[in-house]
């Protein structure tokens, strides 16, 4: 079996459980809807350009609900015995890694598609397509990063509190061109003008893939 | 088959293993006993390539644990007294798992070959979260044994299983050719223990201490030999 086989066997074994349970994507959807409410309410009242700080709501809302699903997803092996299961088995740890990762882009993405049109819908704002692209863009980014700190923390005792820790000022250069990049959009900017930060965005991405796929083994095991 | 060479496992300044020496041969069954903290859990998660050693070296099967893990964990079959299920899957979601994981030819037919030897092929569709500990433990056996490993590595595979399924466990493995492979089981029980092995080998504040061949087995002996080495222990069950 090759390597994309064994890495969609990992994926689809996280969904299989996800869609039994609900535990996680049930946490992560109800809490990015509340971001985004109490949000969308409190600067109703005090914010006179409210468009201006969708992106910001938008993008905590995502990060924070993401936290919930990264701080579970390895925890879930590991409360039912799994890990060790995982790594016994003859894959380098890498694919774990990228399995993963797949999965928790996957629960993070699917809280987007609720987000999205909600923050749209509550802070008047038009789509648009290029929007899709960067809430791609910034997920992956998110989910490389949180994915190992997630694996990090695994066996810590205060892991709650840890992992974002750890995980927000690794992921804040990700989060910052992101949120830029989605302003620019709703503001119809030209492209000539976000186009750094969509530069940064992917070379964010590129480079803590890499360095994560490379230093997960390291991390995972005693 | 298994051979470990001065095998040290240092966790901070803590000392889980001090130069373990230990030869286990083709076909053949030792069961590694000691008190709770001896390192006999340390030694069988290094060997199964879930930890790794601070020092010295491990051989499984001619491969070296450390160049050869991946070739080595298709060799090793690993259980333990946790499962290593996951509970919102099916018994043959479970094993199917596991089976594309390690690459098993045939995965359809051995995972019921599996299921019907283990008495589990109708519940093979029930969550692994109705399982009583009994059929857990036997899916776990089904699990461990799916790619028919020639070496078993057994922690302590007796834990919370009362006598008459601790017998069951026995039998089980015999029945799933426990015979034909190398096995290193660890146990506080060495009675129950001796049932299945040809050696004992006593594992000690971080070493191998002692080793008794089951045929020649003296309760008496091993009991001072034990009582010496683990002063202050509680007697031997």
């Amino acid at each position: 079996m090759n390597f994309f086989a064994k890495l969609w066997t990992l994926v689809l074994k996280d969904l299989s459980l996800e869609m039994r349970s609900r535990e996680m994507l049930s946490s992560m959807f109800i809490f990015a809807l509340l971001v985004v409410l109490v949000f969308s309410f409190s600067f109703d009242l005090r914010v006179e350009e409210v468009s201006g700080v969708a992106p910001g709501v938008l993008w905590v809302a995502i990060t924070f609900a993401g936290m919930l699903g990264l701080a579970r997803s390895f925890v879930l092996e590991r409360d039912q015995g799994c890990l060790d299961g995982l790594l016994l088995c003859p894959v380098d740890r890498s694919l774990l890694y990228l399995g993963k990762m797949l999965s928790n882009l996957t629960f993070i993405s699917l809280t987007e598609l609720v987000v999205l049109p909600l923050c749209l819908a509550l802070f008047n704002l038009t789509f648009h397509p290029l929007l899709l692209p960067i809430l791609l863009l910034g997920t992956i980014g998110f989910s490389a990063v949180g994915t190992i700190v997630s694996a990090m923390t695994v066996h810590a005792r205060a892991r709650e509190v840890m992992l974002p820790i750890l995980l927000f000022p690794l992921v804040l250069p990700a989060l910052i061109a992101a949120v830029k990049l989605t302003g620019g959009v709703l503001d119809r900017q030209p492209w000539g003008e976000i186009r750094n930060w969509m530069e940064l965005l992917v070379g964010f991405d590129v480079i803590f893939i890499v360095i994560s796929y490379l230093a997960f083994e390291y991390v995972i095991e005693e | 088959m298994i051979r470990v060479r001065g095998l040290v496992k240092r966790f901070g300044p803590r000392f889980a293993l001090r130069g373990v020496d230990l030869e286990v041969g083709k076909g053949e069954c030792v069961a590694l006993v000691g008190p709770n903290g001896a390192g006999k859990t340390t030694l069988l998660r290094i060997l199964a390539t879930l930890s790794r050693p601070t020092e010295g070296s491990a051989h499984v099967d001619g491969l070296d644990l450390a160049q050869d893990a991946n070739a080595l964990r298709r060799r090793v079959g690993f259980l333990s007294h946790q499962p290593l299920l996951y509970d919102d899957l099916s018994a043959e979601e479970n094993l199917r798992f596991y089976g594309r994981m390690y690459e098993v030819t045939g995965l359809g037919a051995r995972v019921t070959a599996m299921l019907d030897q283990l008495g589990l092929v109708h519940a093979r569709h029930d969550l692994v979260r109705t399982y009583s500990r009994g059929m857990k433990q036997r899916l776990s056996i089904a699990r461990a044994l799916l790619h028919d490993p020639p070496v078993l590595l057994l922690d302590e595979p007796y834990t919370g299983l009362d006598r008459q399924a601790a017998g069951m466990l026995d039998q089980i493995l015999r029945e799933v050719g426990i015979d034909s492979r190398t096995i290193l089981l660890t146990t506080h029980n060495v009675e129950r223990g001796l049932g299945l092995t040809q050696r004992v080998a006593l594992l000690a504040r971080g070493q191998v201490v002692f080793e008794m061949d089951a045929a020649s087995w003296d309760p008496g002996q091993f009991q001072q030999v034990y009582d010496r080495q683990v002063a202050g222990s509680s007697a031997l069950r």
